[in-house]
């Protein structure tokens, strides 16, 4: 048989009776865990309290300092005798001066698009890499695989110079692809996606081979459908990474219409000198878009750290 | 003549072999991994044998002569000496901190969603708000911690621009900005200690404090051991948040060896000399994971 919709085979196969475990919330509730770890007793519930939210309250300080100053006036941030409560009460000035400086927004938006290309690029290019050396054979699969995970020892700030290098030398200084392609290289996202196609059951790919289907359709149909939570991990990961990548894109370019929110934020500490109260507005916005992001995908965003951030170790 | 599974149809066997479709799969990433990490780190290898430079002048093979200017360079020697202190500086309480932090959170109290928030949350600024917000706090006349330190009647301090002081407020930058990723780590690695341990021992009559110096502790050694790794290599090469928040001074006394590479490379213009250091650099990194490598194959015999 060589059709593919065979329905015999492919329903002999429910979706649910594959595993697709590795996330999924804990097993247990948290209150079970309460009595576990923690005695039931009182005093120790209090105590924990008490110094879980001294430091909830240290941690979230630095924060609180940068919205409070964001919000006076640059005279009254400047004020070391009213340092707490502005003399003259709160405004959004320093918000929108900054904002109507026009080069916020670009900064995000750049940020944004070389993030996103990024995130697609690498997250498609070592999927496909993890399958090859999961699933196929081909002449130097296995030393090109063992270089693959010694490269995840490199540091890329020691490719700093030789990548600058490189783009003077095609005269890509001063461009996206100069700034997207050295990050693209993640052969630790390699190694993690091909352990995680180890890890897949191997039935549905008989089944789907045995209909016809080759090697595309068996990683685009079958394997990347099943990978979705782990291709989510992977690509939060990675777009983390390159969101607030500094080296790189600081080396990379020059021209301030091509920076990076990291990179571009930094010219407006030195343009606005000792004006607090519009450089802590710029942080305050630069900062926004990833903690908006993570107060609605939390769960998906923890997930992630916990599973790549080992680096399938 | 081809083995008759690998190629079930006749006819250049060779070229099908080639062109398998495992390597058609590979191949964008060996074409990316070629082009922007073999062949940088051999031209990088390369150039440091070079006295390139970012000029016009055509680079002339020296040999290695960068290598043993760079070995009696003093000042490559404190920037790697700094390197190792900041590494060692941040590392311990990067590690500490992180576990407390997750022990206490894992117990399960209320308010899960604003622990993780506030501890994970700073992890998430991109460096250059990091550097602006850390620069304001330390601000010695109108900064939050030196009025803080007043309130409270101690002594205040030039955080960045006192050469004794510099380093450890750089390393407390670095614990409140990236403690959040080795606290999640530890919080997978807390929900993933089985249940049966813990009912086992509260048969027993275990308090709480036994249970998690003989159960909780040991059950997280690995994941220990794994975290310190990681943040030692992640330590050694801070380069971010120094260069934004003292360019790495009072007096070059922050600077690390990234810095330094940065320094020679792109504002004295020497790009052989900076790649002879960025290979002395990748020499320490290879010699850190080596070292830790063995202690950690020792450990685990």
């Amino acid at each position: 048989m060589t059709s593919t919709e065979t329905p015999v085979r492919t329903s002999s196969a429910p979706r649910r009776a594959v595993p697709v475990r590795p996330f999924g919330r804990p097993p247990r509730p948290a209150r079970t865990r309460t009595n576990l770890t923690l005695g039931a007793g009182r005093t120790t519930r209090v105590l924990a309290l008490t110094v879980l939210a001294i430091g909830a309250v240290v941690w979230l300080l630095p924060m609180a300092w940068a919205v409070l100053t964001a919000l006076k006036s640059d005279q009254d941030a400047s004020d070391p005798l009213h340092w707490l409560w502005p003399e003259h009460g709160f405004t959004l000035k320093a918000f929108s001066t900054v904002w109507e400086r026009g080069d916020l927004p670009l900064w995000m938006l750049n940020s944004f698009l070389i993030a996103a290309a990024v995130t697609v690029v690498t997250v498609l290019v070592s999927a496909m890499a993890g399958y090859a050396f999961s699933r196929t054979l081909f002449a130097g699969r296995r030393w090109l695989f063992v270089l693959t995970v010694a490269a995840v020892l490199v540091p890329p700030q020691i490719l700093i110079v030789p990548w600058f290098q490189q783009m003077l030398t095609l005269h890509l200084l001063d461009t996206y692809a100069a700034v997207i392609l050295p990050q693209t290289v993640a052969p630790v996202m390699v190694f993690i996606l091909k352990k995680h196609f180890d890890s897949l059951p191997r039935e549905l790919e008989e089944a789907a081979r045995i209909d016809g289907a080759g090697h595309w359709r068996i990683f685009w149909s079958v394997l990347l459908p099943l990978s979705r939570p782990m291709l989510a991990a992977v690509a939060i990961f990675v777009f983390i990474g390159a969101w607030n990548n500094f080296l790189w894109p600081f080396v990379s370019t020059s021209d301030p219409s091509l920076m990076t929110l990291p990179v571009g934020i930094t010219s407006v500490k030195d343009a606005y000198g000792v004006q607090y109260a519009q450089s802590m507005a710029s942080a305050v916005l630069a900062a926004l878009p990833l903690v908006v992001v993570f107060m609605f995908f939390q769960r998906h965003i923890v997930k992630s750290v916990a599973t790549t951030g080992l680096g399938g170790q | 003549m081809s083995s008759p599974h690998a190629s079930p149809r006749p006819g250049l066997p060779a070229l099908r072999r080639l062109f398998s479709p495992g390597l058609l799969f590979a191949l964008p990433f060996l074409v990316l991994f070629a082009v922007f990490m073999v062949w940088p780190l051999g031209q990088g290898l390369w150039m440091s044998l070079t006295d390139r430079a970012l000029s016009a002048h055509a680079p002339s093979f020296i040999g290695l002569d960068n290598f043993t200017e760079a070995f009696r360079d003093a000042e490559m020697w404190r920037a790697l000496g700094h390197t190792v202190w900041f590494t060692v500086l941040s590392t311990v309480p990067l590690v500490v901190v992180a576990l407390g932090m997750a022990l206490l959170v894992h117990t399960g109290l209320p308010g899960q969603w604003v622990w993780r928030l506030a501890f994970f949350a700073p992890y998430l600024l991109p460096v250059g708000v990091v550097g602006l917000l850390w620069i304001w706090l330390y601000q010695p006349d109108l900064g939050l911690y030196n009025h803080l330190l007043d309130a409270l009647g101690l002594t205040q301090y030039a955080w960045l621009s006192d050469e004794s002081v510099a380093m450890w407020a750089i390393a407390l930058t670095t614990l409140w900005w990236t403690v959040g990723f080795n606290f999640l780590l530890y919080l997978a690695a807390l929900q993933s200690v089985p249940d049966h341990l813990y009912e086992a021992a509260a048969i027993d009559g275990a308090g709480a404090w036994r249970r998690l110096w003989s159960i909780t502790l040991p059950q997280l050694s690995r994941i220990t051991v794994v975290i310190t790794v990681l943040q030692v290599l992640a330590s050694l090469k801070v380069f971010d948040q120094v260069y934004l928040m003292t360019k790495g001074g009072p007096n070059n006394s922050t600077r690390p060896v990234v810095e330094y590479v940065y320094d020679v490379g792109f504002t004295g213009y020497r790009l052989g000399y900076a790649s002879a250091i960025s290979y002395i650099f990748f020499a320490l990194v290879v010699l850190a994971s080596a070292a830790q490598f063995f202690a950690l194959r020792r450990r685990e015999k």
